[in-house]
């Protein structure tokens, strides 16, 4: 049937170079693109362009005045007089502190973890499961579950680490740093394998001459996978990166369960504060007004790794 | 009789259709305009007798008490051939974003509880309809409920709300603890000199026995709680200004604060680690709300008893929360089903005893009265503080300046800012918040 409908157009190809149908091809993708890009301007283009307007105004659904507020909303988020200012720039520094401390880690460590399980060993697959596993549970799992072995009084992992005669009165759910050092380390080992079945997959798409070549050359195990491998994974890198900071700079569950923003607000994060602003106070207008900032902050990291990142690609 | 009523009802009827006709003619339909008494002024009666109806009851029972309320459905529409209520369960937090989605589009249930601290903000944002008609019909006044959970239900000047219940905080405490370290466990602590002597012995004994939690469930109840004993208020009348961090909040922190300081309770205690603690054996006391009665009946093995609150400060009080009926706003109004709406309304409140062993306070005071109720020991104990309960005032939005005590209460617990100061820096922030609110609200 396939052949039936693909073969005769091939055919004309060859006969008559002018025939109709390569105008018609030349919709053809636009047409693949339809159907995406009707979803797309529906459930992300449109709702944007309105959240921009929503952030222009004093924004309740329910209210029947909605007054036009100019750039009101986004003036409050930089005067430090303004009821949002305090609180928006310490869940912005929230943000910004797990993205800093959990994107490296969440970077190299799949990395090591990759390598090894792209070696040939017995139970392979295994370990390989094993690793990628968490990644499956959803955030209200992984964050009641580690709510309780976290409690700094009742916990398990206080009282392990009393029975080995380390301090075992950690406040890992109300007390900084430890509550950075949890959610960063619940992340970790939450997505881990995630990020490090792509680098699996990337490390299997080097060709094997390379590595040969290398060999030949005389190069090591570390010349190997400095002038091999990674440049072999940049493509797939770039992506885990700024993928990754990405992911980060959105936590909200992790934070919501095991540490409820405490002590005070200092872990409650960006997308948090927005939440309780917008669906919560139903002050929708500038919790827009901090969407579209935070957009901004991300578009611009993003956009600075992208660089970073393809610069020494061009070199 | 029926006929009787039936043409009153049909009365109504005109009475309510005329009123809407002169509300359409008013032009705004959007789910928001200000709704009015006159628009469900006809049709409230005690029996319904029109042609069937179906209403969708929405609320947020996903607990032990949800299988409560769904027998009572049930039987309500076995007594009602000609009303059929269909129930919808979802958490309270999805509830409370997805009610008044519902409504703006047209979609809303006809019938939902809500809690008090959400009335007001409903009834400003257009979500629930008045209910003042329903109490004239029925007579009902606050003799017949409680004063302070009957006026919580009202919002400048109007009802919006029917009270179902009341969810006060209580002293929940475990016998075998108590025992163990000498104290009675008969004799729960009442005032101020006997909590403190028992959380003396039970610190010789090495038990911390008042767990401190730094979390609003149940920190920031066992602060309003303190604050009100002290004599002071969260927030002037009108929910204008906010009072916490006065002298008798300063004071009630400082108490809580005190316990970790001097070991009464243990640093850094995690959401739920104190009713936790308590089961494990090792917290004797435990500010908790009557929904805590069924978690620890769980418990086949514990030991326990729940008594009012003792009274700390200089005056009884304590915290709680109200389960309240409302009737939402509906696209076109429907005469039928508001009434049918008012009439499985009253018949739920005067069957609340099935509700009570659910774990909760009935509001009604001739149940809270009966021989039934004082039958469930538990939740007598708790319902004794009745007439000293104590709610936020009926403000739009007060819900958003309450966030700021919850983190002063979280800072001052976890010993990270003096009370005083924690208190002072919330008083702040709330004040920019109602002051932000006034604006949005309408003053």
């Amino acid at each position: 049937m396939a052949h039936d409908v693909l073969a005769p157009p091939a055919a004309d190809r060859g006969t008559t170079p002018e025939a109709p149908v390569r105008r018609v091809g030349r919709a053809t993708p636009y047409l693949f693109l339809v159907p995406y890009f009707l979803l797309f301007a529906t459930f992300v283009l449109a709702p944007a362009i309105y959240g921009l307007w929503v952030s222009l105004h004093d924004w309740d659904y329910l209210l029947p005045g909605k007054p036009f507020v100019g750039l009101a909303n986004y003036q409050a988020l930089f005067d430090s007089g303004s009821a949002v200012f305090e609180e928006f720039w310490q869940s912005m520094q929230a943000t910004g502190i797990f993205t800093v401390a959990s994107v490296p880690l969440l970077v190299v460590i799949p990395l090591g973890l990759a390598l090894m399980l792209n070696r040939a060993f017995p139970g392979r697959t295994f370990f390989r499961a094993v690793y990628f596993a968490p990644y499956v549970l959803g955030v209200a799992v992984i964050g009641v579950l580690w709510r309780f072995l976290l409690d700094p009084n009742l916990g398990a992992v206080n009282a392990l680490l009393g029975l080995v005669g380390l301090p075992d009165a950690s406040p890992w759910t109300t007390g900084l740093p430890w509550a950075w050092i949890s959610l960063v380390a619940v992340t970790v080992w939450w997505t881990i394998g995630f990020n490090a079945v792509i680098y699996l997959a990337g490390l299997q798409d080097i060709p094997r001459e390379l590595y040969e070549a290398a060999r030949i050359d005389g190069g090591g195990k570390w010349a190997e996978f400095r002038h091999v491998t990674l440049p072999g994974l940049r493509p797939v890198l770039t992506f885990i990166v700024i993928n990754t900071i990405l992911a980060s700079s959105n936590m909200f569950g992790q934070a919501l369960l095991i540490t409820q923003g405490a002590p005070g607000n200092e872990t409650r994060t960006a997308i948090m504060y927005i939440a309780q602003k917008g669906l919560r106070e139903y002050n929708m207008g500038v919790a827009a007004a901090m969407s579209y900032l935070l957009t901004l902050a991300l578009l611009l990291v993003s956009v600075i790794t992208f660089r970073l990142l393809r610069d020494r690609d061009a070199s | 009789m029926n006929n009787h009523l039936s043409r009153r009802g049909l009365l109504g009827l005109g009475l309510g259709a005329g009123s809407a006709a002169l509300l359409a003619a008013c032009g705004d339909s959007g789910p928001s305009d200000k709704v009015t008494g006159g628009q469900n002024a006809g049709p409230a009666a005690a029996s319904y007798s029109g042609p069937n109806v179906t209403l969708a009851f929405w609320n947020g029972f996903t607990g032990g008490d949800g299988p409560f309320m769904k027998k009572l459905v049930d039987q309500f529409n076995t007594e009602h051939p000609n009303i059929k209520v269909t129930m919808n369960v979802y958490q309270w937090a999805d509830y409370y974003q997805k009610v008044p989605a519902a409504v703006a589009t047209g979609n809303g249930p006809d019938l939902g509880i809500m809690h008090v601290d959400h009335v007001a903000t409903n009834a400003a944002r257009g979500v629930i309809l008045p209910l003042d008609d329903l109490a004239k019909t029925l007579n009902l006044t606050e003799g017949d409920f409680s004063p302070p959970v009957w006026n919580a239900g009202t919002y400048r000047d109007t009802r919006y709300a029917i009270p179902l219940d009341v969810h006060p905080l209580g002293l929940f405490y475990n016998k075998t603890v108590l025992e163990k370290a000498g104290l009675d466990p008969a004799k729960p602590p009442a005032t101020a000199d006997e909590y403190m002597a028992a959380l003396d012995q039970l610190k010789g004994k090495g038990v911390a026995g008042h767990w401190a939690t730094p979390f609003p469930f149940t920190g920031q109840m066992q602060f309003s709680t303190l604050l009100w004993q002290n004599g002071g208020k969260l927030f002037d009348e009108q929910g204008t200004a906010p009072l916490f961090a006065e002298q008798p909040g300063v004071q009630a922190l400082t108490w809580l604060t005190d316990l970790v300081k001097n070991g009464y309770s243990p640093k850094n205690v995690a959401q739920d680690a104190d009713v936790v603690a308590l089961r494990n054996g090792k917290n004797a006391f435990n500010w908790n709300g009557i929904w805590t009665i069924n978690t620890l009946r769980e418990d086949k093995a514990l030991q326990w008893g729940v008594a009012p609150l003792p009274q700390i400060g200089t005056q009884k009080a304590a915290w709680a929360g109200s389960h309240q009926f409302v009737q939402f706003k509906q696209k076109a109004k429907d005469d039928n089903k508001l009434t049918a709406g008012k009439v499985f309304i009253n018949w739920i409140s005067q069957h609340s005893i099935e509700w009570a062993k659910a774990g909760q306070v009935p509001a009604r005071k001739d149940i809270r009265d009966s021989a039934e109720f004082t039958a469930l020991t538990e939740q007598a104990a708790i319902g004794t503080q009745i007439d000293y309960l104590q709610f936020l005032p009926a403000t739009p939005g007060i819900a958003d300046a309450m966030a700021t005590v919850d983190t002063a209460v979280n800072e001052a617990i976890l010993l990270r800012k003096e009370p005083a100061k924690a208190l002072a820096d919330a008083a702040g922030k709330a004040g920019q918040i109602l002051e932000g609110n006034r604006k949005k609200y309408g003053a």
